[in-house]
């Protein structure tokens, strides 16, 4: 389903004064608030990107001898891998510090181990953490640019571009297209991202849970909330699954498993009910059998190792627009 | 009660040139007060200017306003067991230069306030350190553990005013039941905080707000359940209540209904939740956290129309001390509350210049009112009432700065607030305990 195909690529805001806009972007916290020219922007500058991982020398030295530092206060292998990889693709001295384990349990405080940081003169710090708006704390309390990897329920803004990124190497366009996130939206910052990025940028955003998982006042972000998979799918152009946080699930929000599996995991019936070109999306880690079925996850029209791959063309293009914004893209 | 402000009052003072404002009786007009011997001794017009003794002074009020003190019912103090946030002491310091000249301590320290002792230990405290009236109110359950009845009969006997588990609700109805019966035997209030424990696991309102920025939510409805049984135990048990601090504008209604009914039941407000919305959280700012949750504009306003009709009676400051260790930190992981003594009467002020409710109704609500529901004295301006007094002008502009506060903790949630009206001076019992300019008299 992938393409490398760059003609596909239709610019939301085609004149030459759009594609390379006098913005400086000071950190990345959330996608709330940004310009969709910048958001374009930073989606041009990502399919830069995507050419420097595939050649087989992967480097694109423009960040040499700065450091980033992966601030990451959840585990997450994957999240933490893609942004080293990033960094390291730019040249960038990358340090990880697995916060889980360290100075926390010694009780120093968050503002304490960002600021100890900050003393080390980092360049560039990517934090994730279980409390929402912790970016925003830190990025008051440091110098360097700080990239939200994801503050509790709130956002989590380099997901929504690679999700963007996907979306539009496959479809052509962001704009008119009808996307549908499902499953556990109440806790989710990766829908939260993408409702706001969508809707940026043009797109029809439906949300499809049941409604113990849809939060309070979602449809003021823009969204039509649906609540089941058969009302809502039809007509969608792609439709973008969330990870259930199964430990949290059982008994509280959904009664069980299989009874979330049965009314709204993701299989073949249901995909069917969608646009025929229509593209299967989830941010990954899967819970196989939970909120999609194996042959869906594995099956044509799934693009989600695509997303993987974009994940480090869109962190690499965000750390360059924040930490070297004023050289162009090539 | 004993009055707790240590040392013999001044013999007498007199305010001449003052515009008298007195709630409890409407009367709104220019005169003078003679106080004689910490007890207001004659109100009117050109009183005599000599004085009897040596011990007389006279201070001109330049047409500014005299009111009676503020009487605040809602007052956290981190003493016993929390100085670092706030002592009896610095409590009493910023409710001096705040205008309040009497306040309900809560019995939320460490240990509780459940035991006679312990009421006595802060009445002699203040008595020793406290130049305005602290008055401790001791808590409901033992421990605040919410399962077994302290001591109602010796704690009034000790001194407090109130019973209440502070900022903890009852989640046993069994419990509160039990408690407004007999409580009711000794003519002691309960005041109860009114947030269902099992639907408030959220940090700040549920709605739209809080989705965009990520944050669980406190539905209106774990108030307004709380609120409900509670009216309905009050209902069976003919005890007293008071509902310390509403947020929603059912809980209005709900309030207005038992009021009706013939209730002997009262309600407060947060001067936060009467002047701020959920919209003020703006970027996680957790000097906007607090408990009950800042709530929707729509809220706020019904509140307002509460204050005007008589449903909502008392404004207080739910003045809460927190220090850096509790605030400075993610938004979810942050304590509740605000610091509010030294704000409560320009913030209160604001309903006024907001021409939302009337000055006199404003005060009623932050003295009059207090003061009846609590069986004070205090409250009012008239003959032989306690010279508890504020002077104040009810136009100065200023802005209010953390570091000029007074209370041991800084975490205000009106740092950097233009406000509109001041405390000029604060008198307990006759004498000066906080003035704007140095001649104390």
């Amino acid at each position: 389903m992938s393409s490398d195909n760059q003609n596909l690529r239709i610019d939301e805001t085609a004149a030459k004064a759009f594609r390379q806009p006098p913005f400086k972007l000071d950190h990345l916290l959330g996608i709330e608030g940004l310009q969709p020219f910048q958001i374009t922007h930073l989606l041009d500058k990502a399919e830069d990107m995507i050419a420097v991982s595939r050649q087989a020398k992967k480097a694109r030295p423009r960040l040499e001898g700065r450091t980033l530092i992966n601030l990451f206060f959840e585990n997450s292998t994957r999240t933490q891998s893609s942004f080293e990889i990033a960094g390291k693709r730019l040249g960038m001295d990358v340090v990880n510090m697995a916060i889980a384990h360290s100075s926390v349990k010694k009780g120093e405080t968050l503002l304490d181990t960002a600021l100890t940081l900050n003393a080390m003169r980092p360049d560039l710090l990517v934090v994730r953490h279980s409390a929402a708006g912790t970016a925003e704390l830190l990025a008051q309390k440091v110098d360097c640019g700080v990239i939200n990897a994801g503050d509790g329920a709130h956002e989590h803004p380099t997901q929504a571009l690679l999700d963007a990124l996907t979306i539009r190497r496959s479809k052509g366009r962001i704009e008119g297209l009808t996307v549908a996130i499902c499953g556990d939206i109440a806790h989710s910052r990766v829908a939260r991202s993408n409702i706001h990025l969508l809707n940026a940028l043009g797109a029809q955003v439906r949300v499809i849970a049941p409604s113990t998982l849809l939060p309070s006042g979602i449809e003021g972000l823009g969204v039509k909330a649906y609540r089941s998979m058969e009302k809502g799918l039809p007509g969608c152009d792609v439709i973008m699954m969330l990870r259930l946080q199964v430990e949290r699930m059982a008994g509280a929000f959904v009664p069980s498993l299989r009874e979330y599996y049965r009314f709204f995991g993701l299989n073949a019936e249901r995909v069917a009910l969608a646009n025929k070109d229509a593209i299967v999306m989830h941010p990954a880690p899967m819970n196989r059998g939970v909120e999609i079925a194996s042959d869906i996850a594995d099956g044509v029209q799934s693009v989600i190792f695509e997303q993987v791959e974009m994940g480090v063309a869109v962190r690499m293009a965000v750390m360059e627009a924040i930490a070297a914004p004023g050289e162009t893209t090539t | 009660m004993k009055r707790v402000i240590s040392s013999k009052p001044p013999r007498e003072r007199l305010f001449i040139n003052a515009r008298i404002l007195d709630p409890e009786s409407g009367f709104d007009g220019h005169g003078d007060v003679l106080v004689r011997k910490g007890k207001i001794a004659k109100i009117g017009k050109s009183l005599p200017r000599d004085g009897a003794g040596r011990d007389f002074k006279i201070i001109d009020c330049e047409g500014q306003v005299l009111a009676p003190g503020l009487v605040d019912s809602r007052v956290f103090v981190g003493e016993p067991g929390g100085e670092h946030r706030e002592t009896i002491k610095s409590v009493s310091k910023a409710a001096a230069a705040g205008g309040v000249t009497s306040l309900v301590m809560m019995p939320d320290t460490d240990p509780v306030i459940d035991d006679a002792a312990l009421v006595a230990f802060v009445r002699q405290t203040a008595a020793e350190k406290s130049r305005v009236n602290i008055l401790p109110a001791a808590a409901l359950s033992r421990g605040l553990g919410g399962s077994q009845m302290s001591e109602f009969g010796l704690l009034k006997e000790a001194g407090a005013v109130a019973i209440t588990d502070g900022r903890r609700t009852v989640a046993n109805a069994q419990l509160m039941r039990r408690a407004l019966t007999y409580a009711g035997d000794f003519g002691a209030l309960i005041m109860a905080a009114t947030q269902e424990p099992s639907l408030s696991g959220g940090v700040m309102n549920s709605g739209l707000s809080a989705t965009r920025l990520g944050l669980p939510g406190i539905p209106r409805e774990a108030e307004i359940i709380a609120l409900e049984r509670d009216m309905r135990l009050v209902a069976m048990t003919s005890g007293r209540y008071h509902a310390s601090c509403l947020s929603t504008s059912t809980s209005m209604d709900i309030i207005k209904r038992a009021k009706d009914a013939g209730l002997d039941v009262s309600a407060g407000a947060a001067i936060a939740n009467l002047t701020l919305n959920e919209q003020d959280i703006g970027p996680y700012r957790t000097f906007f956290r607090l408990s009950p949750p800042l709530r929707h504009e729509d809220d706020r306003l019904a509140m307002l129309e509460a204050l005007r009709d008589g449903s909502l009676d008392i404004i207080v400051s739910n003045h809460d001390p927190q220090d850096e260790d509790t605030k400075r930190l993610p938004f979810a992981e942050a304590a509740d509350g605000a610091v509010g003594l030294e704000s409560l009467l320009a913030a209160s002020l604001r309903l006024y210049h907001s021409e939302d409710v009337p000055l006199l109704r404003v005060l009623a609500c932050l003295t009059a009112s207090p003061a009846r529901r609590l069986g004070l004295k205090c409250g009012r301006l008239a003959e032989g009432a306690p010279a508890d007094m504020i002077l104040f002008d009810p136009d100065e502009p200023w802005v209010l700065r953390d570091k000029d506060l007074r209370s041991r903790s800084r975490n205000t949630s009106f740092e950097g607030a233009r406000m509109q009206g001041r405390i000029l001076r604060t008198i307990v019992a006759g004498r000066t305990v906080f003035s704007r300019t140095p001649d104390h008299a």
